[in-house]
């Protein structure tokens, strides 16, 4: 850091008034002048003068990963937990294609992402030159949009222009590939507001005035109405979190939401039914069964959301929100589409409610609830308690309860231990989740929990992990302790690929298919010998202490949580099942209730 | 979870076949002239698994940089709608026109026909053409070379009435479309 700032202290005069430029320096530039803070990267031979430039620039921190997976994943951890988007430089060839993982998991789950990767010399592409690869060709059908620059000309545009993109809209991921002779290249720098945007690129914000008129007097006449939100009100910043709240106190109807919208809508609230979807809980996905008026905000009807098309919301009207047209009428159709941003949807919906002086059914709302509340006893997410063996449900209650009066953010991998999660965690605030839903990329949480403390500096962020999964990006322990940055990975370790083990169970008569973890490192070794703290619990009553220890361990920590090994993550919709056809956790012989049909089903 | 991999339906829980009947649809497409942007909009009907019946592209405007590609598909109802949205969010792409839809749309194609044949055969080809106002390029004491242009379903027609005389080969352009009137896309 020291050697950084002698440097620039002598440098930037010159560079701040004059336009002329290398294009690595206008790289650097743009990032600055995008408000970029923070940047996730590795070096390499394609990339090295931006790395140079790099070297002169104090304002931005970047932060060197030890797998450029493990950057994508903490850009979008970064991204999602601060409403900024996430900055990825890396170099050609296997530094691109590493990335591909992450740069693939923004885009499914809408994460504005900013990508750099260095490219062979121009004269060399297509060669096959050393660390040569088709980046923009890869990349092409997992990014919202990429280039390859090939003129240090159109460089200063394209990084402005990128961020737009990534940004507005449906966030995503925009590859940027530079040949290392385009970053030599001598150029002129403009700024965000001197260059004009060539594409007729251009979402629409703002939802159409006669569909959301329509859209309030459809459900202040709704009977037994429902709000079905997701991601979309997340991306569309805190207003729209806020604008959910109010214009639900306006409508009095239930919220479901599925798993990248949790937090939008507060979990203490008493209209809260909790997520929907696969491993929902019984009255939010019953509710979404029986409601006669559906409003989805920003989500996209996903098949871990819908279970059978054919049985999803038989009865109801659909009103269907998203800033993404091709999202409507894709999987289910609805009746009413209204194509804009989630924050400026709900405020014109609240505007049109209250001009039109609309009131909700009172009478059918208060039977609608009575037939909620009647769902709710069956207590979905009740399970069998032990007093011998930590349950993985009651190893996320407890450090809910124990870190829920803290400024918490919580991310996780995928898996069971990502369903417990969901499910038993709560969340009051948006932006306070990190889950891989689209992708469901094992390996997310590590990193994007690394990308989380650097935007909250301050907080406590804990990666909830399965021990299968924590493998897959692991490394990145060695860039916490590098970077100081205190994340808490909180293993469930039932050693199993455990919902793996699940489907074989469910699905696969019982035979249990190369889904045990064997030969697992000791992890408290494991966090020894990278510098961090390691504790292991493996008795319920010692559990509540051992988390304090890791809540106030300055350091990072991987907590060895030795959970039941054969417990199944319920309630669950089985494949090729309704929403009213869950299997209860109270299901004896739970190998028999999905037919061949749901097998063939991922 | 990938337990076994469903061939085509829109989600993994989409059991029973839409029951919607399929029909063609032409899109006009105005694009950036830009490399790779071919490759995109292939690319989103290949991820998709949407079908490609024919395809034209090429530059129509070089100084606003812009390319048109004529893409003609096959689908429910549904599947059209939806490629057209997808279609539509493609940063390169500037606009998209269902000229199937539209009641001033027109669309053209134009083909090379080989017939080989003698005698009555190559009378009757000859004859033809003429009624087709298909236009004989090459002539061989045993072959012609047409050219024809017309509505693809024109197109279609006199291939059908050139099989049984000789067809040899046939190399067709894709369908080119436009709208009647004043107006410009």
């Amino acid at each position: 850091m020291t050697a950084h700032q002698t440097i620039e202290s002598k440098a930037p005069a010159a560079a701040e008034t004059s336009r002329a430029m290398t294009g690595a320096e206008i790289v650097v530039r743009g990032l600055v002048d995008q408000g970029v803070e923070v940047l996730f990267g590795y070096p390499g031979g394609a990339v090295l003068p931006i790395y140079d430039a790099l070297f002169h620039e104090p304002r931005l921190q970047h932060i060197l990963v030890r797998h450029e997976q493990g950057a994508t994943h903490a850009a979008e951890g970064y991204a999602r937990s601060s409403g900024k988007p996430g900055v990825v430089l890396v170099t050609s060839g296997p530094g691109a294609t590493n990335a591909i993982t992450g740069i693939m998991d923004a885009l499914m789950d809408s994460i504005p992402m900013v990508v750099i990767t260095g490219q062979v010399p121009t004269h060399l592409i297509g060669t096959d030159a050393f660390q040569e690869a088709d980046t923009v060709g890869m990349t092409r059908s997992c990014t919202k949009h990429n280039y390859l620059v090939k003129d240090v000309r159109d460089l200063p545009q394209i990084i402005h222009e990128a961020f737009k993109i990534a940004t507005t809209g449906r966030p995503g991921p925009v590859l940027i590939d530079i040949p290392k002779d385009v970053q030599f290249a001598k150029g002129e720098y403009y700024g965000p507001h001197e260059v004009q945007s060539t594409h007729a690129y251009a979402p629409r914000i703002k939802g159409d005035a006669a569909r959301i008129a329509e859209a309030v007097k459809l459900i202040s006449s709704a009977r037994r109405p429902i709000f079905y939100t997701g991601g979309g009100v997340i991306n569309a910043g805190p207003k729209a979190s806020a604008s959910l709240r109010e214009f639900q106190a306006l409508t009095g109807a239930p919220v479901t939401s599925t798993l990248m919208g949790l937090g939008a809508f507060p979990a203490a609230d008493p209209a809260w039914l909790g997520m929907l979807g696969m491993h929902g809980t019984f009255e939010a996905n019953n509710a979404m069964h029986d409601c006669d008026v559906m409003i989805c905000v920003g989500a996209r009807f996903d098949d871990r959301v819908t279970g059978r098309l054919d049985a999803f919301s038989p009865g109801s009207k659909k009103i269907h929100i998203d800033i993404d047209a091709s999202s409507i009428n894709k999987n289910v159709r609805v009746d009413l589409p209204i194509v804009g941003d989630a924050a400026s949807v709900l405020e014109d919906l609240i505007a049109a409610w209250k001009t039109a002086n609309l009131q909700p059914n009172k009478a059918a709302l208060s039977d609608w609830w009575a037939q909620i509340d009647q769902w709710r006893a069956r207590q979905c997410l009740n399970y069998r308690a032990s007093d011998t063996v930590i349950k993985p449900q009651y190893a996320i209650q407890r450090l809910y309860e124990l870190t829920k009066d803290k400024d918490v953010y919580i991310t996780t991998e995928v898996g069971q231990h990502q369903m417990w999660a969901a499910q038993f965690f709560r969340f009051e605030e948006p932006n306070r989740w990190m889950t891989s839903g689209g992708l469901g990329t094992m390996g997310y949480g590590l990193p994007a929990a690394l990308g989380v403390q650097l935007a909250h500096p301050d907080s406590l962020v804990v990666d909830i992990a399965g021990e299968a999964s924590i493998q897959m990006c692991i490394q990145e322990l060695s860039t916490a302790i590098q970077f100081d940055l205190p994340v808490k990975i909180f293993i469930l370790n039932n050693e199993w690929m455990g919902m793996v083990r699940q489907w074989q169970q469910l699905l696969h008569g019982e035979r249990y298919s190369h889904s045990y973890s064997d030969s697992l490192p000791d992890f408290v070794k494991l966090a020894e010998a990278y510098g961090a703290h390691g504790i292991r619990c493996d008795d319920p009553a010692e559990l509540d202490g051992k988390i304090l220890e890791m809540i106030n361990c300055d350091k990072p920590v991987i907590f060895d949580c030795r959970v039941e090994k054969n417990e199944n993550c319920l309630p669950m919709i089985p494949s090729g099942k309704a929403h009213n056809e869950m299997i209860m956790g109270e299901v004896e012989d739970i190998g028999n209730v999905i037919g061949e049909d749901g097998a063939g089903l991922v | 979870m990938t337990a076994n991999v469903q061939p085509a339906p829109a989600s993994a829980y989409d059991l029973s076949p839409s029951g919607q009947a399929e029909q063609t649809a032409t899109f006009a497409l105005l694009v950036d002239n830009e490399p790779g942007v071919l490759h995109r909009v292939v690319g989103l009907f290949a991820a998709r698994g949407y079908n490609i019946e024919s395809l034209t592209v090429a530059e129509t405007d070089r100084n606003a940089h812009t390319s048109r590609i004529t893409v003609v598909t096959r689908g429910t109802r549904h599947v059209l709608d939806q490629i057209e949205a997808q279609l539509n969010k493609v940063v390169n792409v500037r606009r998209v026109h269902d000229v199937t839809r539209d009641p001033n749309g027109v669309e053209r194609e134009l083909a090379l026909v080989k017939v080989r044949g003698s005698g009555v055969d190559r009378v009757e080809a000859l004859r033809i053409a003429e009624i087709f106002r298909a236009k004989p390029v090459d002539t061989t004491l045993e072959s012609f070379v047409f050219e024809i242009s017309g509505a693809p379903s024109k197109i279609d027609k006199f291939l059908d009435l050139m099989r049984p005389l000789g067809l040899v080969e046939l190399s067709r352009t894709g369908v080119l479309s436009i709208e009647r009137g004043v107006e410009g896309m």
